[in-house]
């Protein structure tokens, strides 16, 4: 959580730089999708560890509570969510992919918007659910209709399926969700290319369908 | 220089000439787009350039291929931070496609399949700074980074080398374009790091 003075909130789906600076000026900046909701006074958002990184290992490890980091935004103007949007809203999150999904579901809850929410969240295992004990809380709030597909490992007892999401297991979410829905895939760039040619496979038209990538395959 | 962050002290510590200011290196190729990624066959793209005068010079596939092809040694750099160096391409010279085209104005507003355009200054796009490209490192162009043909406008940031692109359309002033309207730079200078619309 950042504390960033003079921010006026963001936009559901955001992002924000974050640049860290040498002692001899030498700076390494990247992007951090935001998952707080648009008018939140702090700006939240989820690092995830890459053990290779410039930064990640930073701040997961080097900064405690109190420290000054800079920040640049709000940024991104097309893969956001505005309360006024009043479609069905599709949600497909992999992995930490699910920061900008949670800050989409955290806005529709304050601005009190009725448009019905899918959610379909692909992850490793139970273990590797970010905003683990919110997620179930928000979702619930939000009325929205959840669908997790464990990857590696399930809980206990899962009635679901095990695996990797492929184009039928997007196509079967997709056909229980209104075709009229805007869609926002977040997640690795091979997730999110799978999940998008899916969907517009199913029939969604490409450009009510965004699309945030990170990282490399 | 921005707060000193204690106990930071960066990995790539050799400063390299080739990297514009706030970018890193990386050896993968990382795909930007705004939605799904659209298939299009070489069969049914065709490239065209639109006039002032409402002028049409139109390329299908095997016409574009049949014009003079340029081999490309260039640095790219993402507005997303990333720099990759010494890639290679394949395609035509905007001066080329430009020769059999008449006009005055001097923006240029590049539309993509999918419907996504981005502006760039004709400037921008002739003297040997432009190409249509079609394949990357020897390979035919992948759809995810813009096959069957995007344009390499490799001294401006990697968005302006618009994906799946399908024509220019000529204007008299600079319009903004699909990425322009979300937030990004008029422009797009990597040495003068203009990534967002606020950067000058």
């Amino acid at each position: 959580m950042l504390r960033v003075p003079g921010w006026k909130g963001a936009l559901a789906g955001q992002h924000i730089d974050i640049r860290l600076t040498a002692p001899d000026g030498y700076q390494a900046a990247r992007s951090y999708s935001l998952s707080s909701a648009a008018g939140d006074e702090l700006a939240a958002v989820s690092i995830e560890l890459m053990p290779d990184g410039e930064v990640s290992p930073y701040l997961v490890r080097g900064v405690s509570v109190g420290d000054q980091l800079e920040v640049l935004g709000p940024l991104g103007g097309w893969f956001v969510w505005r309360p006024s949007q009043q479609e069905p809203i599709r949600l497909i999150g992999g992995g930490s992919g699910i920061a900008p999904l949670v800050s989409i579901l955290r806005t529709h809850i304050a601005s009190g918007n009725t448009a019905p929410v899918h959610l379909l969240y692909s992850v490793r295992s139970p273990d590797f659910v970010y905003f683990h004990d919110e997620l179930s809380a928000l979702t619930e709030a939000a009325g929205a209709a959840v669908t997790i597909q464990y990857t590696r490992h399930a809980p206990e007892g899962w009635p679901g399926t095990l695996g990797r999401l492929d184009a039928a297991r997007v196509a079967s979410w997709a056909a229980a969700t209104d075709p009229s829905s805007s869609t926002y895939i977040c997640g690795p760039t091979r997730f999110v290319e799978l999940a998008s040619d899916a969907l517009v496979a199913a029939g969604a038209d490409p450009m009510t369908v965004r699309t945030e990538r990170f990282g490399g395959a | 220089m921005g707060i000193v962050t204690p106990g930071f002290f960066g990995k790539h510590r050799e400063a390299d000439p080739k990297l514009p200011p706030g970018q890193y290196e990386t050896k993968d190729f990382p795909v930007l787009s705004a939605g799904p990624t659209p298939n299009i066959h070489p069969g049914e793209w065709s490239f065209s350039i639109t006039t002032e005068t409402g002028e049409v010079k139109r390329w299908s596939w095997d016409e574009f291929l049949a014009l003079p092809i340029e081999t490309v040694h260039t640095d790219i750099h993402c507005v997303t931070r990333w720099s990759k160096f010494d890639t290679t391409w394949r395609g035509v010279s905007l001066d080329t496609l430009f020769a059999e085209v008449d006009t005055k104005f001097g923006y240029t507003m590049a539309h993509s399949y999918g419907g996504y355009t981005t502006n760039v200054p004709l400037a921008d796009l002739l003297g040997g700074k432009a190409w249509v490209a079609f394949e990357f490192g020897g390979e035919p162009l992948d759809p995810e980074h813009g096959g069957p043909a995007r344009l390499l406008v490799p001294h401006l940031y990697f968005w302006k080398s618009a994906k799946w692109v399908n024509g220019l359309t000529m204007h008299e002033t600079d319009e903004l374009g699909f990425w322009e309207v979300n937030g990004y730079n008029a422009y797009g200078d990597p040495w003068k790091e203009q990534r967002y619309y606020y950067d000058s």
